[in-house]
Protein backbone atom coordinates (compact mmCIF):
# COMPACT_ATOMS: atom_id res chain seq x y z
CA UNK A 1 0.00 0.00 0.00
CA UNK A 2 2.71 2.49 0.94
CA UNK A 3 4.64 1.81 -2.24
CA UNK A 4 1.54 2.37 -4.29
CA UNK A 5 0.92 5.71 -2.61
CA UNK A 6 4.54 6.77 -2.95
CA UNK A 7 4.28 6.03 -6.65
CA UNK A 8 1.36 8.35 -7.00
CA UNK A 9 3.09 11.33 -5.45
CA UNK A 10 2.16 11.32 -1.76
CA UNK A 11 5.21 10.98 0.46
CA UNK A 12 4.29 7.95 2.57
CA UNK A 13 5.77 7.72 6.05
CA UNK A 14 7.40 4.47 7.21
CA UNK A 15 4.14 3.60 8.97
CA UNK A 16 2.30 3.82 5.63
CA UNK A 17 0.28 6.88 6.61
CA UNK A 18 0.39 9.38 3.73
CA UNK A 19 0.87 13.10 4.21
CA UNK A 20 -2.13 15.34 3.58
CA UNK A 21 -2.81 17.57 1.69
CA UNK A 22 -1.33 16.13 -1.48
CA UNK A 23 -0.20 18.07 -4.53
CA UNK A 24 -2.28 18.25 -7.70
CA UNK A 25 -0.58 16.88 -10.81
CA UNK A 26 1.30 19.38 -12.99
CA UNK A 27 -0.80 20.21 -16.03
CA UNK A 28 -4.09 19.07 -14.42
CA UNK A 29 -5.10 22.12 -12.38
CA UNK A 30 -8.81 21.22 -12.31
CA UNK A 31 -8.39 17.66 -11.06
CA UNK A 32 -7.93 16.48 -7.48
CA UNK A 33 -4.48 15.30 -6.42
CA UNK A 34 -3.76 11.89 -8.01
CA UNK A 35 -2.79 10.46 -4.62
CA UNK A 36 -6.17 11.48 -3.23
CA UNK A 37 -7.96 9.57 -5.96
CA UNK A 38 -5.81 6.51 -5.35
CA UNK A 39 -6.84 6.63 -1.70
CA UNK A 40 -10.47 6.89 -2.80
CA UNK A 41 -10.08 3.77 -4.88
CA UNK A 42 -8.66 1.95 -1.87
CA UNK A 43 -11.09 2.80 0.91
CA UNK A 44 -13.89 5.19 1.88
CA UNK A 45 -11.80 6.39 4.79
CA UNK A 46 -8.11 6.30 5.57
CA UNK A 47 -5.78 7.87 8.11
CA UNK A 48 -3.57 10.71 6.90
CA UNK A 49 -0.82 12.72 8.55
CA UNK A 50 -1.23 16.51 8.68
CA UNK A 51 1.01 19.54 9.38
CA UNK A 52 1.12 19.09 13.17
CA UNK A 53 1.83 15.36 13.05
CA UNK A 54 -1.72 14.40 13.95
CA UNK A 55 -3.45 11.60 12.01
CA UNK A 56 -7.11 12.40 11.35
CA UNK A 57 -9.35 10.34 9.08
CA UNK A 58 -9.68 11.39 5.49
CA UNK A 59 -13.09 10.52 4.04
CA UNK A 60 -12.84 10.03 0.29
CA UNK A 61 -16.27 8.95 -0.95
CA UNK A 62 -19.50 10.81 -1.55
CA UNK A 63 -21.84 8.53 0.44
CA UNK A 64 -19.67 8.48 3.56
CA UNK A 65 -19.06 12.25 3.41
CA UNK A 66 -22.78 12.96 3.25
CA UNK A 67 -23.53 10.50 6.04
CA UNK A 68 -20.87 11.94 8.34
CA UNK A 69 -21.65 15.59 7.63
CA UNK A 70 -25.29 14.95 8.57
CA UNK A 71 -24.36 12.91 11.67
CA UNK A 72 -24.99 14.55 15.05
CA UNK A 73 -22.10 12.57 16.54
CA UNK A 74 -19.73 14.76 14.51
CA UNK A 75 -18.75 18.22 15.77
CA UNK A 76 -17.65 21.38 13.94
CA UNK A 77 -16.58 23.00 17.21
CA UNK A 78 -13.12 24.42 16.50
CA UNK A 79 -12.25 24.63 20.21
CA UNK A 80 -12.51 20.86 20.79
CA UNK A 81 -9.32 18.88 21.26
CA UNK A 82 -8.74 16.77 18.17
CA UNK A 83 -10.34 19.26 15.75
CA UNK A 84 -8.12 18.96 12.66
CA UNK A 85 -7.12 22.54 11.89
CA UNK A 86 -5.83 23.25 8.37
CA UNK A 87 -2.62 24.98 9.51
CA UNK A 88 -1.33 26.87 12.55
CA UNK A 89 -2.42 30.12 10.90
CA UNK A 90 -5.89 28.82 10.21
CA UNK A 91 -6.22 27.63 13.84
CA UNK A 92 -5.22 31.12 14.97
CA UNK A 93 -7.97 32.64 12.87
CA UNK A 94 -10.72 30.16 13.75
CA UNK A 95 -10.10 30.48 17.49
CA UNK A 96 -9.71 34.25 17.44
CA UNK A 97 -12.98 34.85 15.63
CA UNK A 98 -15.21 31.92 16.34
CA UNK A 99 -18.27 32.34 14.16
CA UNK A 100 -21.19 29.89 13.93
CA UNK A 101 -19.40 27.93 11.20
CA UNK A 102 -17.16 26.68 14.02
CA UNK A 103 -19.92 25.86 16.55
CA UNK A 104 -22.44 23.08 17.12
CA UNK A 105 -26.17 23.30 17.71
CA UNK A 106 -27.92 24.75 19.62
CA UNK A 107 -25.43 27.69 19.56
CA UNK A 108 -24.92 27.32 15.80
CA UNK A 109 -28.65 27.18 15.02
CA UNK A 110 -29.41 30.23 17.16
CA UNK A 111 -26.85 32.39 15.36
CA UNK A 112 -27.42 30.99 11.86
CA UNK A 113 -31.18 31.54 12.11
CA UNK A 114 -30.69 35.23 12.83
CA UNK A 115 -29.16 35.68 9.37
CA UNK A 116 -31.06 33.07 7.34
CA UNK A 117 -34.04 35.09 6.06
CA UNK A 118 -32.08 37.40 3.72
CA UNK A 119 -30.59 34.35 1.98
CA UNK A 120 -33.94 32.67 1.30
CA UNK A 121 -34.55 31.82 -2.36
CA UNK A 122 -37.24 34.46 -2.95
CA UNK A 123 -35.28 37.21 -1.24
CA UNK A 124 -32.19 36.45 -3.31
CA UNK A 125 -34.19 36.14 -6.55
CA UNK A 126 -35.38 39.70 -5.89
CA UNK A 127 -31.74 40.82 -6.05
CA UNK A 128 -31.21 39.34 -9.53
CA UNK A 129 -31.91 42.58 -11.47
CA UNK A 130 -29.49 44.52 -9.25
CA UNK A 131 -26.84 41.82 -9.70
CA UNK A 132 -27.42 41.91 -13.47
CA UNK A 133 -26.86 45.68 -13.44
CA UNK A 134 -23.61 45.31 -11.49
CA UNK A 135 -22.36 42.64 -13.91
CA UNK A 136 -23.33 44.69 -16.98
CA UNK A 137 -21.67 47.83 -15.66
CA UNK A 138 -18.42 46.02 -14.87
CA UNK A 139 -18.40 44.49 -18.36
CA UNK A 140 -19.06 47.96 -19.89
CA UNK A 141 -16.08 49.34 -17.97
CA UNK A 142 -13.88 46.43 -18.99
CA UNK A 143 -14.80 46.75 -22.66
CA UNK A 144 -14.13 50.49 -22.56
CA UNK A 145 -10.74 50.08 -20.87
CA UNK A 146 -7.31 48.86 -21.99
CA UNK A 147 -6.60 45.22 -22.73
CA UNK A 148 -5.31 42.76 -21.71
CA UNK A 149 -6.90 43.01 -18.30
CA UNK A 150 -6.76 40.90 -15.15
CA UNK A 151 -10.23 39.37 -14.96
CA UNK A 152 -9.83 38.76 -11.21
CA UNK A 153 -9.38 42.45 -10.33
CA UNK A 154 -11.59 43.89 -13.05
CA UNK A 155 -14.53 41.55 -12.66
CA UNK A 156 -14.38 38.38 -10.56
CA UNK A 157 -13.71 40.12 -7.23
CA UNK A 158 -15.84 43.26 -7.70
CA UNK A 159 -19.05 41.34 -8.55
CA UNK A 160 -19.48 39.46 -5.25
CA UNK A 161 -17.82 42.24 -3.22
CA UNK A 162 -20.29 44.84 -4.47
CA UNK A 163 -23.21 42.49 -3.80
CA UNK A 164 -22.23 41.48 -0.27
CA UNK A 165 -21.29 45.08 0.66
CA UNK A 166 -24.72 46.25 -0.42
CA UNK A 167 -26.45 43.48 1.48
CA UNK A 168 -24.48 43.91 4.71
CA UNK A 169 -24.10 47.68 4.55
CA UNK A 170 -20.31 47.67 4.28
CA UNK A 171 -18.99 50.69 2.32
CA UNK A 172 -17.57 49.33 -0.96
CA UNK A 173 -15.08 52.21 -0.90
CA UNK A 174 -13.22 50.19 1.74
CA UNK A 175 -12.74 47.21 -0.59
CA UNK A 176 -8.95 47.59 -0.85
CA UNK A 177 -8.75 47.26 2.91
CA UNK A 178 -10.99 44.22 3.35
CA UNK A 179 -9.84 42.41 0.22
CA UNK A 180 -6.20 42.82 1.25
CA UNK A 181 -6.88 41.39 4.72
CA UNK A 182 -9.12 38.66 3.34
CA UNK A 183 -6.26 37.57 1.10
CA UNK A 184 -4.24 36.89 4.26
CA UNK A 185 -7.14 35.06 5.90
CA UNK A 186 -7.63 32.60 3.08
CA UNK A 187 -3.96 31.77 2.59
CA UNK A 188 -3.08 28.64 4.50
CA UNK A 189 0.66 29.29 4.59
CA UNK A 190 0.63 32.60 6.48
CA UNK A 191 2.73 32.99 9.63
CA UNK A 192 0.30 33.07 12.60
CA UNK A 193 1.50 36.63 13.35
CA UNK A 194 0.33 37.95 9.99
CA UNK A 195 -2.94 36.09 10.42
CA UNK A 196 -3.50 37.64 13.83
CA UNK A 197 -2.91 41.13 12.43
CA UNK A 198 -5.30 40.65 9.53
CA UNK A 199 -8.01 39.14 11.73
CA UNK A 200 -7.71 41.93 14.30
CA UNK A 201 -7.81 44.59 11.60
CA UNK A 202 -11.00 43.15 10.13
CA UNK A 203 -12.73 42.64 13.48
CA UNK A 204 -11.79 46.12 14.58
CA UNK A 205 -13.20 47.49 11.32
CA UNK A 206 -16.46 45.57 11.69
CA UNK A 207 -16.86 46.53 15.34
CA UNK A 208 -16.58 50.19 14.41
CA UNK A 209 -19.05 49.67 11.60
CA UNK A 210 -21.52 47.95 13.94
CA UNK A 211 -21.25 50.86 16.40
CA UNK A 212 -22.00 53.24 13.54
CA UNK A 213 -25.03 51.18 12.45
CA UNK A 214 -26.35 51.15 16.00
CA UNK A 215 -26.06 54.93 16.13
CA UNK A 216 -27.50 55.49 12.63
CA UNK A 217 -29.39 52.41 11.43
CA UNK A 218 -29.90 52.10 7.67
CA UNK A 219 -31.76 49.53 5.54
CA UNK A 220 -29.00 46.91 5.57
CA UNK A 221 -28.43 43.59 7.35
CA UNK A 222 -25.89 44.84 9.91
CA UNK A 223 -28.30 47.64 10.92
CA UNK A 224 -31.23 45.27 11.11
CA UNK A 225 -29.34 42.83 13.31
CA UNK A 226 -28.05 45.71 15.38
CA UNK A 227 -31.54 47.01 16.02
CA UNK A 228 -33.33 43.66 16.38
CA UNK A 229 -30.73 41.60 18.18
CA UNK A 230 -28.00 43.71 19.77
CA UNK A 231 -30.28 46.35 21.24
CA UNK A 232 -32.51 43.63 22.71
CA UNK A 233 -29.53 41.88 24.23
CA UNK A 234 -29.87 38.74 22.05
CA UNK A 235 -26.45 39.27 20.51
CA UNK A 236 -23.39 41.26 21.61
CA UNK A 237 -21.89 43.87 19.29
CA UNK A 238 -18.77 41.70 19.10
CA UNK A 239 -20.80 38.62 18.05
CA UNK A 240 -22.42 40.70 15.34
CA UNK A 241 -19.01 41.87 14.13
CA UNK A 242 -17.81 38.24 13.98
CA UNK A 243 -20.91 37.17 12.04
CA UNK A 244 -20.47 40.16 9.73
CA UNK A 245 -16.88 39.17 9.10
CA UNK A 246 -17.90 35.58 8.25
CA UNK A 247 -20.46 36.85 5.74
CA UNK A 248 -18.12 39.43 4.25
CA UNK A 249 -15.24 36.99 3.79
CA UNK A 250 -17.32 33.95 2.73
CA UNK A 251 -19.45 36.22 0.57
CA UNK A 252 -16.76 37.43 -1.80
CA UNK A 253 -13.72 35.13 -1.85
CA UNK A 254 -15.63 31.99 -2.80
CA UNK A 255 -17.77 33.40 -5.60
CA UNK A 256 -14.82 35.39 -6.98
CA UNK A 257 -12.80 32.18 -7.33
CA UNK A 258 -15.71 30.41 -9.00
CA UNK A 259 -15.93 33.24 -11.54
CA UNK A 260 -12.24 33.34 -12.46
CA UNK A 261 -11.47 29.61 -12.25
CA UNK A 262 -14.79 28.78 -13.94
CA UNK A 263 -13.93 31.10 -16.81
CA UNK A 264 -10.53 29.45 -17.22
CA UNK A 265 -12.13 25.98 -17.16
CA UNK A 266 -14.62 27.03 -19.83
CA UNK A 267 -11.91 28.57 -22.00
CA UNK A 268 -10.15 25.20 -21.85
CA UNK A 269 -13.37 23.40 -22.82
CA UNK A 270 -14.50 25.38 -25.88
CA UNK A 271 -17.44 23.06 -26.64
CA UNK A 272 -18.86 23.66 -23.16
CA UNK A 273 -18.28 27.39 -23.44
CA UNK A 274 -20.02 27.40 -26.82
CA UNK A 275 -23.04 25.59 -25.35
CA UNK A 276 -23.30 28.20 -22.62
CA UNK A 277 -22.83 31.12 -24.99
CA UNK A 278 -25.48 29.83 -27.39
CA UNK A 279 -28.26 29.60 -24.82
CA UNK A 280 -30.54 31.89 -22.91
CA UNK A 281 -32.29 28.96 -21.24
CA UNK A 282 -32.09 29.71 -17.50
CA UNK A 283 -32.31 25.95 -16.77
CA UNK A 284 -29.19 25.20 -18.79
CA UNK A 285 -27.32 28.10 -17.19
CA UNK A 286 -28.39 26.99 -13.70
CA UNK A 287 -27.26 23.45 -14.55
CA UNK A 288 -23.90 24.74 -15.75
CA UNK A 289 -23.42 26.53 -12.42
CA UNK A 290 -24.02 23.27 -10.53
CA UNK A 291 -21.65 21.41 -12.85
CA UNK A 292 -18.87 23.98 -12.41
CA UNK A 293 -19.38 23.91 -8.63
CA UNK A 294 -18.96 20.12 -8.77
CA UNK A 295 -16.10 20.06 -11.24
CA UNK A 296 -14.04 22.79 -9.57
CA UNK A 297 -14.85 22.06 -5.89
CA UNK A 298 -12.99 25.22 -4.89
CA UNK A 299 -13.33 24.85 -1.12
CA UNK A 300 -10.56 22.26 -1.34
CA UNK A 301 -9.21 22.18 2.21
CA UNK A 302 -11.81 19.68 3.35
CA UNK A 303 -14.79 19.99 5.67
CA UNK A 304 -13.16 19.52 9.07
CA UNK A 305 -14.83 17.84 12.02
CA UNK A 306 -14.11 15.92 15.22
CA UNK A 307 -16.00 12.81 16.40
CA UNK A 308 -17.96 13.09 19.66
CA UNK A 309 -18.62 9.34 19.92
CA UNK A 310 -17.36 6.17 18.27
CA UNK A 311 -18.84 5.93 14.78
CA UNK A 312 -18.79 2.79 12.66
CA UNK A 313 -18.69 3.61 8.98
CA UNK A 314 -17.22 2.22 5.77
CA UNK A 315 -15.84 -0.82 7.58
CA UNK A 316 -13.85 1.32 10.04
CA UNK A 317 -14.44 2.79 13.47
CA UNK A 318 -13.89 6.50 13.97
CA UNK A 319 -13.17 6.86 17.68
CA UNK A 320 -14.47 9.66 19.86
CA UNK A 321 -11.95 12.50 19.66
CA UNK A 322 -10.62 11.55 16.20
CA UNK A 323 -10.35 14.33 13.64
CA UNK A 324 -12.23 13.82 10.37
CA UNK A 325 -11.58 15.56 7.02
CA UNK A 326 -14.07 15.36 4.15
CA UNK A 327 -12.36 16.21 0.85
CA UNK A 328 -15.14 17.45 -1.43
CA UNK A 329 -12.99 17.50 -4.55
CA UNK A 330 -12.80 13.67 -4.62
CA UNK A 331 -16.40 13.11 -3.51
CA UNK A 332 -17.51 15.31 -6.39
CA UNK A 333 -15.59 13.03 -8.76
CA UNK A 334 -17.08 9.85 -7.28
CA UNK A 335 -18.00 7.55 -10.16
CA UNK A 336 -20.67 5.84 -8.05
CA UNK A 337 -22.59 9.14 -8.15
CA UNK A 338 -21.50 10.94 -11.33
CA UNK A 339 -21.05 9.19 -14.66
CA UNK A 340 -17.72 9.93 -16.30
CA UNK A 341 -16.94 12.25 -13.36
CA UNK A 342 -13.80 13.85 -14.80
CA UNK A 343 -15.67 15.25 -17.76
CA UNK A 344 -16.92 18.83 -17.52
CA UNK A 345 -20.42 18.55 -18.95
CA UNK A 346 -22.75 21.52 -18.51
CA UNK A 347 -25.70 19.38 -19.59
CA UNK A 348 -25.46 16.87 -16.75
CA UNK A 349 -27.54 16.95 -13.57
CA UNK A 350 -24.83 17.74 -11.01
CA UNK A 351 -27.11 18.81 -8.15
CA UNK A 352 -26.00 16.02 -5.85
CA UNK A 353 -22.54 17.61 -5.43
CA UNK A 354 -21.14 18.46 -2.02
CA UNK A 355 -19.40 21.68 -3.11
CA UNK A 356 -21.52 23.61 -0.58
CA UNK A 357 -20.98 20.92 2.05
CA UNK A 358 -23.80 18.91 3.63
CA UNK A 359 -25.48 18.77 7.04
CA UNK A 360 -26.43 21.73 9.19
CA UNK A 361 -23.42 23.79 8.10
CA UNK A 362 -24.23 23.55 4.41
CA UNK A 363 -23.50 26.93 2.86
CA UNK A 364 -25.87 29.64 4.02
CA UNK A 365 -25.00 31.85 1.05
CA UNK A 366 -25.65 29.22 -1.63
CA UNK A 367 -28.78 30.87 -3.07
CA UNK A 368 -26.82 34.12 -3.46
CA UNK A 369 -23.77 32.38 -4.93
CA UNK A 370 -26.03 30.57 -7.42
CA UNK A 371 -27.74 33.73 -8.65
CA UNK A 372 -24.42 35.61 -8.91
CA UNK A 373 -22.86 32.79 -10.92
CA UNK A 374 -25.93 32.33 -13.12
CA UNK A 375 -25.87 36.02 -14.01
CA UNK A 376 -22.12 36.00 -14.60
CA UNK A 377 -21.91 32.80 -16.68
CA UNK A 378 -25.05 33.80 -18.56
CA UNK A 379 -23.73 37.27 -19.42
CA UNK A 380 -19.93 37.48 -19.64
CA UNK A 381 -19.30 35.07 -22.53
CA UNK A 382 -22.20 36.40 -24.59
CA UNK A 383 -21.17 40.01 -24.18
CA UNK A 384 -17.46 39.29 -24.72
CA UNK A 385 -17.58 36.52 -27.34
CA UNK A 386 -13.88 36.77 -28.20
CA UNK A 387 -12.77 36.35 -24.58
CA UNK A 388 -9.46 34.47 -24.37
CA UNK A 389 -6.36 34.07 -22.24
CA UNK A 390 -3.71 36.75 -22.80
CA UNK A 391 -0.88 34.51 -21.51
CA UNK A 392 0.09 30.84 -21.81
CA UNK A 393 -1.87 28.60 -19.51
CA UNK A 394 1.42 27.62 -17.81
CA UNK A 395 1.77 31.19 -16.63
CA UNK A 396 -1.54 31.35 -14.80
CA UNK A 397 -0.82 31.32 -11.04
CA UNK A 398 -3.08 28.84 -9.22
CA UNK A 399 -3.95 29.10 -5.54
CA UNK A 400 -2.32 25.84 -4.47
CA UNK A 401 -1.66 27.47 -1.09
CA UNK A 402 -5.20 28.79 -0.74
CA UNK A 403 -7.85 27.62 1.69
CA UNK A 404 -10.06 28.20 -1.31
CA UNK A 405 -8.80 27.16 -4.74
CA UNK A 406 -8.72 29.49 -7.72
CA UNK A 407 -6.32 31.68 -9.66
CA UNK A 408 -4.46 34.72 -8.34
CA UNK A 409 -4.83 36.48 -11.65
CA UNK A 410 -6.30 35.75 -15.04
CA UNK A 411 -4.96 38.01 -17.79
CA UNK A 412 -7.52 38.03 -20.59
CA UNK A 413 -8.11 39.84 -23.84
CA UNK A 414 -10.81 39.70 -26.58
CA UNK B 1 -47.43 10.58 -1.47
CA UNK B 2 -47.35 12.31 1.92
CA UNK B 3 -44.73 14.94 2.74
CA UNK B 4 -43.74 16.35 6.11
CA UNK B 5 -41.05 18.80 7.19
CA UNK B 6 -39.26 19.32 10.49
CA UNK B 7 -38.89 23.05 11.01
CA UNK B 8 -36.63 22.47 14.01
CA UNK B 9 -34.07 20.66 11.89
CA UNK B 10 -34.29 22.95 8.82
CA UNK B 11 -31.28 25.21 8.19
CA UNK B 12 -32.89 27.31 5.44
CA UNK B 13 -30.64 26.11 2.62
CA UNK B 14 -33.40 26.60 0.05
CA UNK B 15 -32.62 23.33 -1.77
CA UNK B 16 -36.25 22.18 -1.45
CA UNK B 17 -37.62 25.43 -2.92
CA UNK B 18 -35.23 25.12 -5.87
CA UNK B 19 -36.29 21.51 -6.46
CA UNK B 20 -40.08 21.80 -5.98
CA UNK B 21 -41.26 25.39 -5.64
CA UNK B 22 -44.94 24.50 -5.56
CA UNK B 23 -44.50 22.22 -2.59
CA UNK B 24 -41.96 24.07 -0.45
CA UNK B 25 -41.44 27.71 0.44
CA UNK B 26 -39.43 29.58 3.07
CA UNK B 27 -40.87 31.87 5.70
CA UNK B 28 -40.22 35.60 5.21
CA UNK B 29 -39.66 35.85 8.92
CA UNK B 30 -36.74 33.43 9.38
CA UNK B 31 -36.04 31.68 6.06
CA UNK B 32 -37.15 28.32 7.50
CA UNK B 33 -39.11 25.84 5.35
CA UNK B 34 -42.88 26.14 4.92
CA UNK B 35 -44.74 23.15 3.49
CA UNK B 36 -47.28 24.28 0.90
CA UNK B 37 -48.70 20.92 -0.11
CA UNK B 38 -48.58 17.82 2.03
CA UNK B 39 -49.97 15.53 -0.65
CA UNK B 40 -48.51 16.87 -3.90
CA UNK B 41 -49.77 15.73 -7.32
CA UNK B 42 -48.03 12.89 -9.16
CA UNK B 43 -46.29 15.12 -11.71
CA UNK B 44 -44.06 16.62 -9.01
CA UNK B 45 -43.27 13.44 -7.07
CA UNK B 46 -39.82 13.16 -8.66
CA UNK B 47 -39.04 16.74 -7.68
CA UNK B 48 -40.19 16.16 -4.12
CA UNK B 49 -38.04 13.04 -3.77
CA UNK B 50 -35.18 15.07 -5.13
CA UNK B 51 -35.81 17.82 -2.55
CA UNK B 52 -35.77 15.24 0.24
CA UNK B 53 -32.49 13.76 -0.95
CA UNK B 54 -30.84 17.18 -1.36
CA UNK B 55 -32.02 18.55 1.99
CA UNK B 56 -28.78 18.91 3.98
CA UNK B 57 -30.58 18.82 7.33
CA UNK B 58 -32.57 15.63 6.57
CA UNK B 59 -35.66 17.66 7.46
CA UNK B 60 -37.99 16.34 4.75
CA UNK B 61 -39.82 13.02 5.08
CA UNK B 62 -41.60 11.49 2.12
CA UNK B 63 -44.01 8.60 2.60
CA UNK B 64 -44.98 6.84 -0.60
CA UNK B 65 -48.52 5.51 -0.68
C1 LIG C 1 -19.58 29.55 -4.90
C2 LIG C 1 -19.47 30.09 -3.78
C3 LIG C 1 -19.45 29.38 -2.44
C4 LIG C 1 -18.98 28.13 -2.10
C5 LIG C 1 -18.35 27.08 -2.99
C6 LIG C 1 -19.23 27.99 -0.66
C7 LIG C 1 -18.92 26.84 0.07
C8 LIG C 1 -19.24 26.65 1.39
C9 LIG C 1 -19.03 25.41 2.12
C10 LIG C 1 -18.39 24.15 1.56
C11 LIG C 1 -19.49 25.59 3.38
C12 LIG C 1 -19.54 24.54 4.49
C13 LIG C 1 -18.46 24.67 5.50
C14 LIG C 1 -18.45 23.51 6.48
O1 LIG C 1 -19.30 22.63 6.42
O2 LIG C 1 -17.56 23.48 7.33
C15 LIG C 1 -19.98 26.95 3.46
C16 LIG C 1 -20.52 27.52 4.59
C17 LIG C 1 -20.90 28.84 4.65
N1 LIG C 1 -20.97 29.75 3.61
FE1 LIG C 1 -20.50 29.41 1.71
N2 LIG C 1 -19.81 29.13 -0.19
C18 LIG C 1 -19.97 30.01 -1.25
C19 LIG C 1 -20.54 31.26 -1.20
C20 LIG C 1 -21.01 31.87 -0.07
C21 LIG C 1 -21.61 33.17 -0.02
C22 LIG C 1 -21.86 34.08 -1.21
C23 LIG C 1 -21.90 33.41 1.31
C24 LIG C 1 -22.53 34.58 1.99
C25 LIG C 1 -22.95 35.62 1.60
C26 LIG C 1 -21.50 32.24 2.06
C27 LIG C 1 -21.65 32.11 3.43
C28 LIG C 1 -21.43 30.94 4.13
C29 LIG C 1 -21.67 30.80 5.55
C30 LIG C 1 -22.20 31.87 6.48
C31 LIG C 1 -21.33 29.48 5.89
C32 LIG C 1 -21.41 28.84 7.27
C33 LIG C 1 -22.69 28.09 7.42
C34 LIG C 1 -22.81 27.36 8.74
O3 LIG C 1 -21.81 27.07 9.38
O4 LIG C 1 -23.95 27.09 9.14
N3 LIG C 1 -20.97 31.33 1.20
N4 LIG C 1 -19.83 27.57 2.23
S1 LIG D 1 -33.83 21.79 1.86
FE1 LIG D 1 -34.07 21.20 4.02
S2 LIG D 1 -32.74 22.62 5.14
FE2 LIG D 1 -33.02 23.47 3.11
S3 LIG D 1 -34.75 24.88 3.34
FE3 LIG D 1 -35.59 22.93 2.64
S4 LIG D 1 -36.12 21.85 4.51
FE4 LIG D 1 -34.79 23.50 5.12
Amino acid sequence: MSLHIADSGAPAQPDGIPDYPMPRAAGCPFDPAPALRDLRAEAPLVKVRTWDGSTPWLVTRHAEQRALLADRRISADVTRPGYPHVTAASRERRLRTRAFIGMDDPEHARLRRMVTAPFAIKRVEALRPAIQRIVDRLIDDMLAGPKPVDLVQAFALPVPSLVICELLGVPYADHDFFQRNTRVLVNRDQPPEAMREAVDALIDYLERLVAEKLAHPAADLLSKLGVEQVRRGELTAHELAVTGMLLLVAGHETTANMIALGTLALLEHPDQLAALRATDDPKLIAGAVEELLRYLSIVHSGRRRVALEDIEIGGRVIHAGDGVIMANEVANRDEDVFTDPDRLDVHRDARGHVAFGFGVHQCLGQPLARVELQVVYGTLYRRVPGLRLAVDRDQVPFKHDGLIYGVYELPVTW
Amino acid sequence: MRVSVDREKCVGSGQCVLSAAGVFDQSDEDGIVVLLDESPPADVHMDVRRAASLCPALAITVTES
